[in-house]
């Protein structure tokens, strides 16, 4: 028996197969077209953020002469208060979302992949102490945790990938522990040990790779999550600095001239919007390509 | 083997307490974290040299970390934040003041959600694969990815500034309420469908509503007296996890709203190094979610007799 089998018969012990009631074929054909959709909005958006500055012109250049003008041929989403085009500063804004987004999950993962498996693999006290350190930080609600920590901080693109990545920290360490927890009981590890393979060479050669799926799919669903959270920041005042264009800042901005001018909100929120939705289709699509026992998330 | 349910609570209320002393440890070691001077920083940018020395004396920031701590559970158990470093005013009250308004906006959109979203999740599950499936199916979607503060700036444009139905900020009448709550409900009412339709679908497949179905009751019958109250039990605690994101939310709604509640008073906090009242919401906020999990938990063994605690 190859032990892929085996891990899929332990698997069905531990996490037994649910009544595949709303999977019908059609249901996942039509998740995988939804996800298809997601990644070619996520792709068509990530690909104007890298070209922004090959397409547009300065994102920050004032123009007194042309303030808060409604969309127009020569501004497609109009002027904001200082006259700055807002499709340019929507467009760079994606930028530094994505930017922001991706250092905060890969800083979540290189903490919490680590911490998860030790815990999970090593078990006894260690694992008590960092179980206590994770409901610790769970006590205290995702968007709050950031917001504590730059209250402490302070604001700025740094404090901002730091925040949301420890309000992330806790989900993978959690995610790669109860992984770990599984893979450790498996018979081909035992097996490993058994031909003398040590701790490191079966954690790096066996827990790992088998945490990867449940990894990926957390993290696109987690990008999205950290976009959100870092926009939130932002809306408060309380992320990037101005005039760096921002999606989040440049709503709470926007929020001054709702009454008059309802653009300068509307479109970087929409911007967050389409980001997050491309992010959770293609995650939910993954989890259902990758792992077809999760099911549907709630 | 069954141990008795009141061992189970008791052991789930000493298991909060450690999480609850770890909140108010990490918020004091937080606030120490931050460079320069901790009882300048408590005192405001606006006290006097002496102002600062008499604080550092009473807060007993000369002595040892330990004893420091000790001190500020002390007090933290008392219900005493100290003063705000603006206001001058005892956080405590500024917190009283604020908790109602955040209160009230945090049940009644917890009240929303379970209502719009038990209600969305039957009809997507006893619709399951129609039109009616994939619309309840996109709007959860939009309601999980929209961000909160953008959808309260939507609907304040649309029914406040243009439509005129309801005011656009502000609160003291009903009306003042119903975009705030409508808009911090819309992520925990995605939620609250989408479980409930995984969870009634998954039920509606198993023997006892077969069972039901060939008494030959009707389906609309099956689903609302049979398949549905097994259905709820996961539901529970997603609304229990679901008010960690509401208190997050509470921020952001209160503040395009200008809710007067405990959200928006963190936030001007934040923005005025305020870390006296910073410190007391931040408490406050981790002590009522973790009351709230806790009851959660709770709620969930009385709604399911399958569960045994040993």
């Amino acid at each position: 028996m190859s032990p892929s089998t085996r891990a899929s018969d332990t698997d069905k012990g531990v996490r037994p197969t649910l009544p595949s009631a709303g999977r019908s074929a059609w249901d996942r054909l039509r998740r995988r077209r939804t996800a298809a959709a997601g990644l070619v909005v996520l792709g068509m958006l990530l690909a104007s953020s890298l070209a922004a500055p090959l397409l547009m012109g300065d994102p920050d250049a004032v123009d007194f002469a042309a303030v808060l003008q409604s969309p127009s041929p020569a501004h497609p989403l109009g002027t904001d208060q200082l006259g700055r085009d807002l499709l340019t500063r929507v467009i760079y804004g994606g930028r530094i979302s994505f930017l922001i987004g991706a250092l905060a999950v890969l800083l979540a993962l290189a903490a919490g992949i680590p911490v998860g498996v030790i815990s999970g693999y090593a078990g006894g006290t260690v694992d008590l102490l960092v179980q206590r350190g994770v409901d610790l930080l769970l006590a205290f609600p995702g968007f709050l945790l950031a917001l504590t920590l730059i209250a402490v901080l302070g604001v700025g693109v740094t404090n901002v990938v730091v925040s949301v990545a420890v309000a992330a920290i806790p989900v993978y360490v959690r995610l790669v522990r109860g992984a770990t927890l599984v893979i450790r009981e498996q018979t081909y590890i035992e097996a490993a040990r058994a031909l003398g393979a040590g701790d490191r060479a079966i954690i790096l050669r066996h827990v790992l790779p088998n945490c990867l799926t449940p990894v990926i799919v957390q993290s696109t669903l987690q990008l999205g999550a950290a976009i959100l959270t870092a926009a939130g920041l932002g809306f408060l005042g309380l992320g990037v600095r101005p005039p760096t264009p921002e999606w989040g800042t440049m709503l709470g901005e926007g929020q001054t001239y709702l009454l008059s001018y309802w653009f300068i909100a509307t479109f970087p929120g929409l911007a967050i919007f389409l980001v997050v939705m491309a992010f959770n289709l293609v995650g939910d699509g993954l989890r259902d390509a990758l792992d077809p026992r999760a099911g549907a998330r709630g | 083997m069954r141990a008795p349910l009141g061992r189970y609570v008791v052991r789930r209320l000493l298991y909060a307490l450690p999480t609850l002393l770890g909140v108010t440890l990490a918020v004091f070691l937080l606030v120490r974290l931050i460079p320069g001077d901790p009882a300048r920083l408590i005192a405001g940018l606006l006290a006097s040299d002496d102002e600062v020395q008499r604080l550092r004396v009473e807060l007993g920031l000369d002595r040892p970390m330990p004893e420091q701590y000790a001190r500020f559970l002390a007090s933290v158990l008392a219900g005493n934040f100290g003063l705000s470093a603006v206001t001058r005013t005892p956080v405590i009250e500024e917190i009283g003041i604020r908790m109602r308004a955040t209160l009230t906006l945090a049940v009644t959109s917890t009240a929303l959600a379970v209502a719009a979203g038990l209600s969305a999740g039957v009809l997507a599950a006893a619709y399951h694969n129609t039109a009616v499936d994939y619309a309840v199916m996109m709007a959860a979607l939009g309601g999980v990815s929209v961000p909160v503060f953008w959808l309260g700036i939507m609907l304040m444009l649309l029914f406040a500034v243009h439509l005129h139905w309801v005011p656009a900020g502000g609160s003291g009448t009903p009306a003042h309420l119903i975009l705030p709550a409508v808009t911090l409900a819309a992520f925990s009412t995605a939620i609250v469908a989408r479980m409930t339709r995984g969870s009634l679908l998954e039920t509606l497949n198993l023997d006892f509503v077969r069972t039901a179905r060939a008494k030959g009751i009707g389906e609309g019958a099956v689903i609302i007296r049979h398949a549905l109250r097994n259905a709820l039990i996961p539901v529970v605690t997603v609304v229990g996890l679901q008010f960690g994101t509401l208190l997050g939310g509470a921020v952001l709604t209160e503040t395009t709203f200008a809710w007067p509640g405990l959200g928006r008073l963190l936030v001007s906090a934040i923005t005025a190094r305020d870390y006296p009242v910073i410190q007391g919401i931040v408490i406050v906020f981790a002590a009522m979610f973790v009351v709230v999990n806790l009851v959660t938990d709770l709620l969930y063994v009385a709604v399911d007799p399958r569960i045994r605690y040993g």
